[in-house]
């Protein structure tokens, strides 16, 4: 490429092979008056522009409260209020005792509330429930070997046992809703409906392992399931 | 007149428009590697908690469903945070005089909440449902991650817009059967086998990406 003899010079002088004057090292400063403005913008925006990608507007955190987010309005601090004392939530009434405390005529019920149909679905439901809120304490087949009794907790009876398959439906319901001992009430956790599935379930569980066993349907069993017994891991399922 | 320019000014200003460009094309890389950063985004970061609650020990030892504490995150928008009440089911009994529950037994005895450190935050202009999540079969693995392996709990993801995008797009490669929505340990077999049409009628989805779903 051809070079005008300018252009050489100015190179040589941006290498510093020649000697310069001062004024052209402080190129920046000793730019014309009009151009320092834009060097400044250029300057000033790739900041702000940078800044950009850090920043967190207003809109993210709105003037209004989420739940569990603390309010300066309210002594204690919380933004979720408890309703106020005394007060009934729509569609809250409480009024069938069958149904939300288990009792008819002031004792443990031994019927099923007149609102719940037993079937598969519902016992299913009931299972779930179970895993998830009962099985890490009582085992998930109900023998009192869960997964926390195993690290000390209190272990709770089996409920294989004559005296618990004998109890009342309502005894169940009231355990659940109320706590027995070091057995905490769940009622916190899980609704009316849902403790009468897990009392379904519980009474399935019971029938389910307490078949009378004669000789030959063991016999038939155990050659069914010819694969050898291995110790629970705790929570009622066989090792794989 | 006296030259305004010097000659070196040639280069400089060549330099300077070249220059401009990469310097654009740099900042904007900056910009966008650092809003998907750690540092802007939270993924990864463990930040204190007021108890060293530890998932892994509740959740990966114990087996503890997610439901026992978060209990309505099938229903409400929100997964809900565990009482105090909650803690004491079992820490009534189990490790009642460790110092590193003395908070919880505080907790309980003044009536004070136990403050935990939120680790995800949405942006308020962002509407998000935990129950629809649930219920249309997404667990939760596929949003907060390993949780049963972490001793303190972290974000896996980044919560940007097309981090939501990526899934609603193509939903059905996420659903798992309603039962396994809570397990942790669960791995898709489906997706890569099924075709992808089927999978969204079989799971009654549609890919929802209108902008009203999330900002309304
Ligand atoms: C934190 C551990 C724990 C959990 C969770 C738990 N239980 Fe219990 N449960 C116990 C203990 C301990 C006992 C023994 C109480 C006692 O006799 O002091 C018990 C006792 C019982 C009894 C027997 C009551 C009696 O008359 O002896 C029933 C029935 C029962 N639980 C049902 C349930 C059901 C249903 C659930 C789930 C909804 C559940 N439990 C969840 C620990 C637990
Ligand atoms: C024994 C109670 C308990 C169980 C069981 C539990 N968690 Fe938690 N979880 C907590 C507590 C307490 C916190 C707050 C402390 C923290 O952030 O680590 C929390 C925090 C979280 C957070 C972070 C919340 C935030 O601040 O953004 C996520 C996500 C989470 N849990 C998911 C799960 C999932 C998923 C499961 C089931 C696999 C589960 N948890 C089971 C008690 C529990
Ligand atoms: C269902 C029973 C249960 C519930 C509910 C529970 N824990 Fe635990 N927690 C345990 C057991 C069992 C251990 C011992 C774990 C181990 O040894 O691996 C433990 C251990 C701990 C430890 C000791 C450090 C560690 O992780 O080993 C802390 C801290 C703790 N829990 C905090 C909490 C808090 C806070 C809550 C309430 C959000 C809570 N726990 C709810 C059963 C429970
Ligand atoms: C589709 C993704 C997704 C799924 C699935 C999901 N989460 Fe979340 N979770 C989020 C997002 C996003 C937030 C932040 C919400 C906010 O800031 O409003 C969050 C927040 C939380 C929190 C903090 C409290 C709250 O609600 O803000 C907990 C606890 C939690 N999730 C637990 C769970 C559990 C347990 C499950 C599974 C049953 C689950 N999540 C399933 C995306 C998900
Ligand atoms: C892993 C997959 C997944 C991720 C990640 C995810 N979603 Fe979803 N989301 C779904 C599915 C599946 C549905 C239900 C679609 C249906 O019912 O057809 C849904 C539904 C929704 C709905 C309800 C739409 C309606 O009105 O019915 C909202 C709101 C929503 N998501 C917000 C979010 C936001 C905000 C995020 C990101 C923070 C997010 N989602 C991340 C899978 C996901
Ligand atoms: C699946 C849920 C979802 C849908 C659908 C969605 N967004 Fe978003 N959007 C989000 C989330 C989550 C954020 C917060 C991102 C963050 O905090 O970084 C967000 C943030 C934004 C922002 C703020 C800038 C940013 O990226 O942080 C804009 C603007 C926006 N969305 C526009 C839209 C428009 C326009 C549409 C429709 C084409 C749309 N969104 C659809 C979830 C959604």
């Amino acid at each position: 490429m051809h070079h005008a003899p300018a252009k050489t010079s100015a190179s040589l002088v941006a290498r510093g092979q020649v000697p310069r004057e001062a004024p052209a090292r402080r190129w920046y400063y000793g730019a014309a008056p009009g151009q320092q403005p834009l060097h400044a913008a250029l300057l000033v925006s790739s900041l702000l522009l940078l800044a950009l990608a850090g920043c967190s507007q207003e809109m993210d955190e709105q003037p209004r409260l989420e739940v569990y987010e603390t309010s300066e309005f309210f002594e204690d601090g919380l933004a979720m209020r408890p309703p106020v004392e005394g007060t009934v939530p729509r569609g809250g009434l409480r009024l069938d005792v069958h149904f939300f405390e288990g009792k008819v005529g002031g004792q443990l019920a031994t019927s099923w509330p007149d609102d719940i149909t037993i079937d598969r679905a519902f016992v299913e439901r009931g299972r779930e429930r179970y895993d998830a809120f009962c099985s890490m304490c009582h085992g998930l087949a109900g023998y009192g070997d869960g997964t926390v009794v195993a690290r000390g907790f209190p272990a709770p009876p089996s409920y294989h046992i004559d005296r618990l398959r004998e109890v009342p439906h309502g005894h169940i319901y009231d355990v659940i809703t109320n706590g027995l001992g070091r057995m905490p009430r769940l009622s916190d956790r899980i609704t009316p409906r849902d403790r009468w599935a897990i009392v379904a379930y519980l009474r399935a569980m019971q029938i389910g392992q307490h078949v009378e066993v004669d000789d030959r349907l063991r016999a038939e069993v155990e050659r069914a399931t010819a694969v050898e017994k291995s110790p629970g891991d705790g929570k009622g399922r066989p090792h794989e | 007149m006296p030259q305004i320019f010097h000659p070196s000014m040639n280069t400089i200003s060549r330099l300077s428009i070249f220059g401009f460009v990469f310097i654009l094309i740099l900042i904007g890389f900056i910009g966008w590697a650092l809003a998907r950063s750690p540092y802007q985004t939270g993924q990864g970061v463990v930040r204190p908690q007021p108890i060293p609650f530890s998932h892994e020990h509740h959740v990966g030892d114990l087996g503890i469903d997610c439901r026992f504490c978060h209990d309505t995150v099938e229903t409400h928008a929100s997964a809900g945070m565990p009482s105090t009440e909650v803690c004491l089911n079992c820490h009534s009994v189990l490790f009642r005089d460790s110092p590193i529950l003395a908070q919880v037994h505080e907790s309980q005895r003044n009536g004070t909440p136990i403050m935990w450190t939120r680790v995800h935050d949405l942006a308020d202009y962002v509407y998000f449902h935990h129950g629809v999540h649930i219920n249309a079969g997404i667990g939760c693995t596929s949003c907060h991650g390993k949780i049963d392996e972490m001793p303190l709990a972290y974000r896996a993801e980044t919560l940007h817009m097309e981090w939501c995008l990526d899934c609603h797009r193509n939903p059905e490669q996420h659903v798992r059967p309603r039962d396994a929505v809570f397990d942790p340990h669960w791995v898709n077999t489906e997706a890569k086998e099924i075709d992808p049409e089927l999978l969204l009628k079989a799971h009654d989805l549609q890919s929802r990406t209108q902008c009203s779903y999330c900002h309304r």
